[in-house]
Parts: structure tokens; sequence; C-alpha cells
């Protein structure tokens, strides 16, 4: 295995700097020059992280190493990993981008994003932590039937796995062609060759050192240009905002809340879907079994609450700051859109998703901009191997180890079956992203955290806390809170009008966001189900009630951890 | 865990003392972070005007502090809640546990 692994790795370092020569073979006229810097830095980044891989490998041969890093992470470290696994490339770029679009409108979605945090801390991540061991399904289903439950949380965690790793997929390879001036194809296949690498050699344990590093290089980066930012304007944020106003073409209103959100329905279904999708995804609830007690979980996710809160806080600075210091400049502006008539906002080379790395090139020149390029692109592989690696495991240890082979397969065939489904996910996510290169995807990261909101979340809390619930239930509830939110988004203005191209006004469903609705259906279908089922079944279920909340109060009888 | 031990725990008056007051705590912690957002999302939608106020004649307006403080309180809601449970509930754990034994 390890000289498969070195035989890919060096494919995959020889790769990258052949991909600089792929750019004379096109000829895009809006693509960047070659980004040498950029591409040297983010080769430095990949070798570190393929040696950490190899390094990984070696441990990877139980399937509590492979899922859980054998429960050997500490909380600050479970804090970093989590908080690289939740701040995507989406997150920076996209809200800086934002911000310097819109204004206001940017610190709505990091407050909806960060929100979740709280609600995982008080409710979720002990008794996560003490009844599970490798995906949230074994809590899910803990003192229910396995098949239907494990089913059902098998299909919440692929659906939305498969959507938000779309819309990264396809996010990188624009972003890449972009920053690096490699080609789209390019772009994407490697990203998903190096995400297979990491995940199927290197299960939790590669993929989680891969979260620690590059959410210490996005802190440190980030932290950088908005100190930059600040001292620019004499620290003074009166004077950024001043200035910002100044600038942008839209005035005094950059600073309230504008046209983002168009009525209080979507508004509100929109923040919940946000809040209690956080506490569904399936990639951060895996990582709570990495850690050694309920301690430690609860620890890790007040570490990570701090590390995104002040990553959020952070775009918001550079999104302002970059109004003044990059739509300012001459350099990050396209002179054919300006003379077309588009301000300078829309005029910005790359459209609004550079803003960040234009920012980092304004403030700390070619090397910083390279740096910046190189983590964006970090950024990018490592939130993809986080889903990836949820997303296999649903595969292995949900569905063919307890459904299939009903809790009796091979820990080494279950680890196989991990690895073969890593790289047919891998493959899939390159062959969809490549496909889907023109869609817009803005729904995607929305309808993945809608279902996690409106499926995962509700059996998952109802399960833990609700006496009376039964497989049943959960099975009505689960799945219908599934369809309502994938049907909600499909039938959205967003999907209905912007991708399907119907006339504006005929969406059967009115509003941007279904959180709201498909929740509250959720939660209502488990309660009906419960409360009306009378069968033998659920007298088991809720018999093993007393027992479970035992264990997830006190730990009593949790798995404990392996040791190194 | 033994049927046994399982009745001895229920049966702690330490263990229904960390029951409850993580019920208490955690649900009320919860409504608060709720209401704080559920407030925030509620000012957008049906006043964002006022979210536009500026502040004594400067261009900063009333609602970049009001969004900062809501991510400031979720860090700070969550720390309240990790300080509680280092302090008490591992110590209550912890006694539940010998005394299952």
């Amino acid at each position: 295995m390890s000289a498969a692994l070195r035989v890919l790795a060096a494919v995959a370092v020889a790769l990258a700097p052949t991909l600089c020569f792929a750019d004379a073979l096109t000829e895009q006229t809006e693509k960047e020059p070659v980004n040498y810097l950029a591409i040297g830095m983010f080769v430095l980044f990949v070798i570190l992280t393929l040696g950490i891989t190899k390094w990984a490998s070696k441990r990877t041969t139980s399937t509590a190493q492979f899922y859980a890093a054998g429960g050997g992470i500490t909380g600050f470290q479970n804090g970093l990993a989590i908080a690289g696994d939740y701040m995507s490339a989406a997150s920076f770029l996209g809200i800086s981008g934002l911000v310097y679009k819109s204004g206001y409108d940017g610190l709505i979605y990091s407050v909806g994003f960060l929100v979740g945090w709280p609600i995982v801390t008080f409710l979720i991540a002990e008794p996560l932590r003490n009844l599970g061991r490798f995906t949230f399904a074994d809590v899910a289903s803990f003192r229910f039937q396995q098949a239907p439950i494990r089913i059902l949380a098998a299909c919440g965690t692929l659906v939305t796995v498969a959507f938000y790793l779309i819309a990264q997929m396809i996010g990188a390879g624009q972003l890449i062609k972009l920053i690096f001036g490699l080609d789209y194809a390019i772009a994407v296949a490697t990203v998903g060759v190096l995400m297979i690498l990491y995940v199927s050699f290197g299960g939790m344990v590669a993929t989680t050192w891969v979260q620690i590093i590059k959410a210490c290089l996005l802190l440190a980066g980030a932290s950088f240009m908005a100190f930059a930012v600040l001292q620019h304007f004499g620290f003074s944020t009166e004077a950024m905002f001043k200035e910002a106003v100044f600038n942008h073409p839209s005035g005094v209103k950059i600073m309230a809340p504008g046209n983002l959100i168009s009525d209080p329905i979507s508004a509100i279904s929109l923040g919940l879907g946000l809040m209690f999708g956080t506490a569904g995804l399936p990639h951060i609830l895996m990582r709570f079994f990495t850690v050694a007690d309920a301690k430690a979980a609860r620890k890790s996710v007040f570490y990570a609450t701090g590390f995104i809160g002040y990553f959020y806080i952070l775009t918001f600075i550079i999104g302002f700051g970059a109004i003044t210091l990059v739509a300012t400049d001459g350099e990050f502006l396209d002179p054919a859109l300006l003379a077309a008539g588009k301000n300078v906002i829309e005029a910005t080379k790359g459209g609004t998703n550079m803003t960040a790395i234009d920012l980092a090139k304004a403030v700390g020149g070619d090397v910083f901009f390279g740096f910046i390029s190189a983590v964006a692109f970090a950024t990018i592989l490592a939130v993809v191997s986080g889903l990836t690696l949820a997303g296999a495991s649903a595969i292995s240890h949900d569905l063919y180890a307890t459904v299939f082979k009903k809790g009796a397969a091979l820990e080494r065939d279950e680890i196989m079956v991990s690895k073969i489904a890593t790289v047919v996910l891998g493959a899939i996510a390159i062959g969809l992203g490549i496909v889907a290169e023109k869609l817009n995807v803005a729904f995607a990261v929305g309808l993945a955290f809608a279902v996690a909101a409106s499926c995962n979340f509700p059996v998952l809390v109802t399960s833990i806390f609700w006496r009376n619930m039964t497989t049943r239930g959960a099975v009505i509830g689960g799945f219908l809170g599934l369809l309502v939110a994938v049907g909600g988004v499909v039938f959205s203005p967003g999907i209905w009008v912007d991708v399907f191209g119907y006339p504006k006004g005929s969406a059967p469903f009115p509003y941007a966001n279904p959180a709201l609705f498909s929740m509250t259906i959720a939660f209502l279908g488990i309660w009906i189900g419960s409360k009306l089922d009378r069968s033998k079944r659920a007298a088991i279920d809720r018999a093993g009630f007393e027992a479970q909340f035992v264990r997830s109060q006190t730990g009593v009888g949790a798995e404990s951890a392996v040791c190194h | 865990m033994s049927n046994q031990q399982l009745e001895r725990i229920t049966h702690n008056p330490k263990y229904r003392r960390l029951v409850r007051s993580r019920t208490l705590i955690g649900g009320i912690l919860s409504a608060i972070t709720l209401a704080i957002y559920l407030g925030f999302i509620g000012l957008i939608a049906y006043n964002p005007k006022f979210l536009g106020t500026p502040i004594d004649g400067e261009v900063t307006t009333i609602g970049i502090p009001i969004g900062i403080l809501v991510i400031v309180s979720a860090f700070l809601l969550t720390g309240v809640y990790v300080f509680i449970a280092n302090t008490t509930y591992d110590r209550l754990i912890r006694e539940i546990k010998a005394d299952a034994q």
C-alpha cells in the first residue's frame, strides 16, 4: 500500500509543476497569467500534507483509526480541525466578496453561519460523543431498528455531502483557473485526486491534520490582511466605513441590510436553515468522535466557535477594506467593463469572489498574494476531504457494515469498502464538477444546509432527548424532511427561475429557503409517526431510552479512546 | 452497563441533579441563543431601517455593533456552558460513576 502511495504521491507532485504549461496550450483570454509563486507555495503544502498522509497510512489499519483517528485528537486540535472543516473557501471568498459587493448583507450570512455552534455545544456535542463511535447514525440509531435508520441517515448524509461537494468542486475549478492560470478541468481533477489520496490512504488521521494546517494558515493569512486594512485606516473602523461609503457605488446603503433578503418568511427560513443545518452537517458531527471523551468534545466546540467567530469578523473587515483598497486601484479593474458602463465593483477582474485574493495583493504584494492563493486552494482541498470522508463512512459503516453485513463485517473489508467508496465519490465529484462548470451553483450550499437541518438534525436531536420516539416515527419524519427540503429548493425561484429558466414569478415554492417548512414537517412527522406507533418494535424503542439517556449524560459505557 | 448499574445510577440523587441542571442550563442557553438570533433576523426582516441608523452622526450604523455582538454572544454563551460543565458536571459525573461501581 505504501509503495502505491509513494507512486501516487510522486505522480501528484510531478504533475503539479507541469500543470503550469497547460496554460500555454489553451487560448482563453480571461485567464490570468500563470502564477508560479502561488503554485510553488501550493506544491509545498501538497508535499507536506502528502507526507502526513504517508505517515498516517501506517496507522489507519483499524476502523477506529480510519474513521475517528483512534480518538487521539485533543480538544484544542479538534477545535482547530472543526474550524478548518467549516471555514470553506465559500465563506472566506464568498462572504468577503459579498461584503465587498453589498456591505452589511455579508454580515447576515456570517452571523447565520456562526449561531449554530452554541446549539451544537448545548444539545449535541456531548451526547454525540457518549453514544457514538464513527458516524452520527451510530447515535440516531442507538435504540432503534438498525437498517431503516441507517438507510435514512446515509441518505441524509449523501445528499448533504453531494451538494456541498459539487458546490466546492465547481468553486475550486473556477477559482484555480483565475488564481493559478490553470485549465478548469485540470484544476478540478487535481483537487479530486489529492482528496482521494488524503482520505483513502490517511483516513481521519490525515484529514484531521490537513484541516489543522489549513485552519492555521487561513487564520494567519486573514489576520494579517485584516490587520493591514485596519493599519491603513489608522485603526479606526469609522474611517474604514467612511471611505468605503465614499468609494462604493451604492454609497451609504452598504451600511444597512439591503436586497439580499426579500421577504420576512425567506429571512427566517434561511436563518433557521443556517443555524440548525450546522448542527446536522455529517462531516462536522463526525469530528466529535476523534476526541477522547465528552469533556474534550465540549471543549473542542468552544475553541471552534471562537476561531470561526473571529474568522467571520476578519472577513467583514477584509470585505470593507477591499472596497477602498481594491475598487479604487486600476490594477484590479477591467477597463473593458468600465468602458461598458459597469461600476467599479462590477468591473473588478474575476468577479467579486476574487476580493480577498485581490486585497492580498494590494496589502502584501506578490509574495503574500501567492500565499493567500495557495491557502485558498488548500482550504478547498481540506473541506472536500472532510466531506468525502463523511460520505465514504456513511457508505462503508452505515450501509455496508451495518445494513448489508448486519454488523458482522470484517474490519479489513469495511476499511476496503470505505476506500473504494472514497475513490468512487471522488471520481463522481470530478465528473460532475467538469460537466457542471457553467451551472450556477449558488443554491447548492443552501440545499446542503437545508437537508442537514431538516433530516439529520431533527432525527438526531429527537432520538437523544425524546423517550417516546420510535423507529417508524424517525423514518417518517426524516424522509419527509429530506423530501420537502429537496423539493422546496428545486421549486424555489433560485432553481426554478435561475437554473431551469422558467419565467420569473412562476416558481411553485415562493420562498428562497425551505428550512422553516421542511424542519417543521420533519419534527411533526417524527412526533405523529411515533405517537401513533403501536407496533412491537415501538415498545422496544421506548424501553431503550432510559439506558441510552444515562449513557448520553454520564458517558458510562461509552466507547473509550484507543491509544496510539 | 448492567441493569443493576443502570438502576443504581438512575436512583442516585446526584444523577438527578446532573440531568435537571443540564436540561435547565442547556434549555435556557439554547433559548437565549435562539432569541438573540431570531431578534436579529426579525430586525433585518421587519425593520432594516433601524439597523441602518447612524451612530452619533458617524458613518458607522447601529447594525454593525449589533451584528458583531451577536457573533460575540454566541462565543460567550458557549463559554458559559463549557465553564459550568467543566466546574460542576464533570465532578458530578465522576462521583456518579464512582457510586455506580
